[in-house]
């Protein structure tokens, strides 16, 4: 198993780096110009002159070898030095937006908290109500429930998170006026009642997101609880007089949890690419707003690293959801 | 041996819509798959306003329900209202359901040519299984929002260019779409085939010395096509709703294009007062996308030979 997950971690680097050039070539097809934001009162030679101090007389295979001198080297230093207050970086230049003018890594630890807060949330309390409402569908297959379960979940995956995120804020902050329908970033929580006003701006993100979420996953719960439950081992325990519950929450769950699991951990890279439409829907500034911002500006060292960041979550939980599954299943052998 | 005793066997596309009956709900799908697609295509000609023609006069009119129910501005001249600038939201609806639609359509059919294909190749010729597979995990691996959200932006005016503004737009967003979703029809062809290909009828065409393209077209292909079928229903629903999301995040079709999610988009910032604007257009995704998931559900039971005439 460590060696099938070193050798996955290895092969993984040829793939990122495949992955950040493609990312870098389609930018770089990009008649987007940096300098076209400038003043038309600036004369020619000045403004070569700006373009030679953002690098981009480079060609692009010295501008692209930077940039991932910058990403993997550079930018971990400055994480030292800020973490234990050494100085490996010595002052390196780091990777700059073009619209701030600020590190893209500074911008991105700003944004990361609001994403991970409304976005992560989201996704527990998906895996959360998915599990029980999968398990219980697979249980009484074809009664009520299952029909009911299975009509929501459809609803789930079918409705977009644009459109459910608008509809609760017509119902539930324009018409009710319960929760708010722009997302405060500045609260601070201290106090019982400013928690309070947390929750109650997150509850509607949440819920979207949690709810396109938990469909898809109590869709895997039920199919994979519908396998195991026809298995013959289902039988022999229950045939030596097991207790339903044992039966089902020990011996199925647990066997049809093997696949779940994955599905779980393949979803989370996805999330974060979905948070992108709710983050702009309650204008929750975190990384998906950012992405966009930065998309609509032009700003391409800022789009190029969060593209890439992206990519590498996505490579990342790829290769956990693998891992886990040789080693929760026995059955599989990768070596 | 008479005709009286001969038992007429239903042929194999009847004992597929036989078993496609049994499901209601891929039997309301279609039913509103039907509907919506004659309400696109022949609606306009039933209800000849022009979408982009503004009526100042009649500007943020209600639909006929509110204005009934709360007395307020409303006509049977814009039974669902009217905007800001007073374009006919009725009008909208089935001209922005023209331009989803044909999107949701021409997207999902590039996307399943290029999955058919390269599942196809890879399947049939080891030497290009490596090769290929590799490839396709690797755009799997992409960001594929993000970098269709950057595609956008980088291609919109050269496209526009060279083609005009709309279908310029049209082609980048299903070329767009197409190139991000090919993925998993090739994953699940490439299995069947390779299962497939190890049969004796294929081996006994080879035997007789069909070539590749006879075998692949002749032997193979119609036996893929079921869950060729299954993933095309899911490439559609998928098609609909990336367009609409592009167009909500105000990277899709200018503005003087309505589709779907283009008018959603439009309204939101007047949902406050206007709710309905918002309503309409993401009903119409929504309940489009919703059937269209039903119908693929109910093409599952009914192309399995194991569910079917159970």
């Amino acid at each position: 198993m460590l060696t099938y997950t070193i050798r996955r971690l290895l092969l993984a680097i040829p793939t990122l780096l495949f992955i950040a050039l493609v990312i870098f070539l389609l930018l770089e097809l990009s008649p987007g110009d940096p300098m076209a934001q400038m003043p038309m009162s600036i004369p020619p030679e000045v403004k070569e002159r700006m373009r030679e101090a953002l690098g981009l007389d480079q060609p692009w295979w010295v501008r692209f070898y930077l940039w991932l001198y910058q990403f993997f080297v550079v930018e971990p230093q400055y994480w030292i030095d800020g973490l234990f207050g050494t100085d490996f970086a010595e002052g390196a230049q780091r990777i700059i937006s073009f619209q701030s003018k600020s590190p893209v890594f500074d911008i991105i630890a700003e944004r990361i908290p609001q994403t991970l807060w409304v976005v992560g949330m989201s996704y527990v309390v998906g895996v959360l109500i998915a599990l029980p409402i999968g398990i219980a569908s697979a249980y009484y297959q074809y009664s009520w429930f299952d029909q009911i379960g299975t009509f929501i979940s459809m609803v789930g995956f079918s409705v977009p998170t644009f459109f459910t995120g608008v509809l609760l804020i017509v119902i539930f902050s324009v018409n009710l006026g319960w929760f708010p329908s722009i997302y405060d970033t500045t609260l601070v929580v201290d106090s019982w009642a400013t928690l309070g006003q947390q929750i109650k701006q997150m509850a509607m993100p949440v819920f979207v997101l949690a709810l396109y979420n938990a469909a898809q996953i109590s869709r895997f719960m039920r199919a994979s609880m519908l396998d195991n439950l026809g298995q013959d081992y289902v039988r022999t325990a229950r045939a030596k007089g097991m207790h339903e519950k044992v039966v089902v929450l020990r011996h199925v769950l647990r066997n049809s949890m093997i696949p779940v699991v994955t599905v779980i951990a393949l979803g989370v890279p996805q999330v974060f690419g979905g948070a992108i439409i709710t983050e702009q829907v309650f204008k929750v500034n975190g990384l998906g707003q950012l992405l966009i911002l930065a998309v609509q500006g032009n700003d391409i060292p800022m789009v190029m690293t969060l593209t890439f960041i992206f990519a590498v979550l996505i490579v990342l939980f790829n290769l956990i959801a693998d891992v886990l599954y040789g080693l929760l299943d026995p059955r599989i052998r990768y070596d | 041996m008479t005709d009286a005793t001969l038992v007429k066997t239903p042929s194999q596309a009847r004992e597929i819509w036989d078993q496609f009956r049994q499901h209601r709900g891929a039997m309301i799908g279609l039913g509103f798959l039907i509907f919506i697609t004659l309400f696109v295509i022949v609606g306009p000609y039933l209800w000849d306003l022009d979408p982009t023609k503004s009526d100042i006069r009649n500007k943020n009119m209600r639909p006929f329900y509110i204005g009934m129910l709360f007395g307020e501005k409303w006509g049977w001249n814009h039974p669902l209202g009217s905007d800001n600038l007073g374009r006919d939201v009725l009008a909208n609806l089935m001209y922005g359901g023209r331009i989803s639609l044909a999107v949701g359509w021409t997207a999902m059919l590039l996307s399943l040519i290029i999955g058919t294909l390269v599942g196809v190749l890879a399947g049939y010729f080891k030497r290009l299984d490596g090769p290929l597979m590799r490839f396709t995990d690797l755009v799997l691996s992409l960001p594929l929002l993000p970098l269709l959200l950057v595609m956008m932006l980088l291609f919109r005016d050269a496209l526009r260019a060279a083609f005009g503004p709309e279908l310029g737009i049209f082609l980048l967003i299903v070329t767009g779409i197409g190139i991000t979703s090919w993925m998993n029809t090739a994953r699940i062809v490439r299995g069947d085939v390779l299962t497939i290909k190890e049969r004796e009828y294929v081996l006994a065409a080879r035997s007789i010395g069909a070539p590749s393209r006879r075998i692949i077209t002749r032997h193979l292909l119609p036996n893929v096509l079921s869950p060729i079928m299954v993933s095309a229903t899911l490439g559609l629903a998928t098609a609909i709703i990336t367009e609409s999301a592009l167009s909500f995040l105000g990277l899709g079709f200018p503005s003087d294009f309505p589709t779907w999610g283009k008018l959603l988009f439009d309204s939101v910032d007047r949902m406050e007062s206007f709710p309905e604007r918002v309503i309409w257009p993401g009903l119409a995704i929504s309940l489009t996308v919703l059937a269209v998931n039903y119908i693929g559900d109910g093409l599952r039971d009914a192309l399995d030979p194991r569910i079917r005439g159970r």
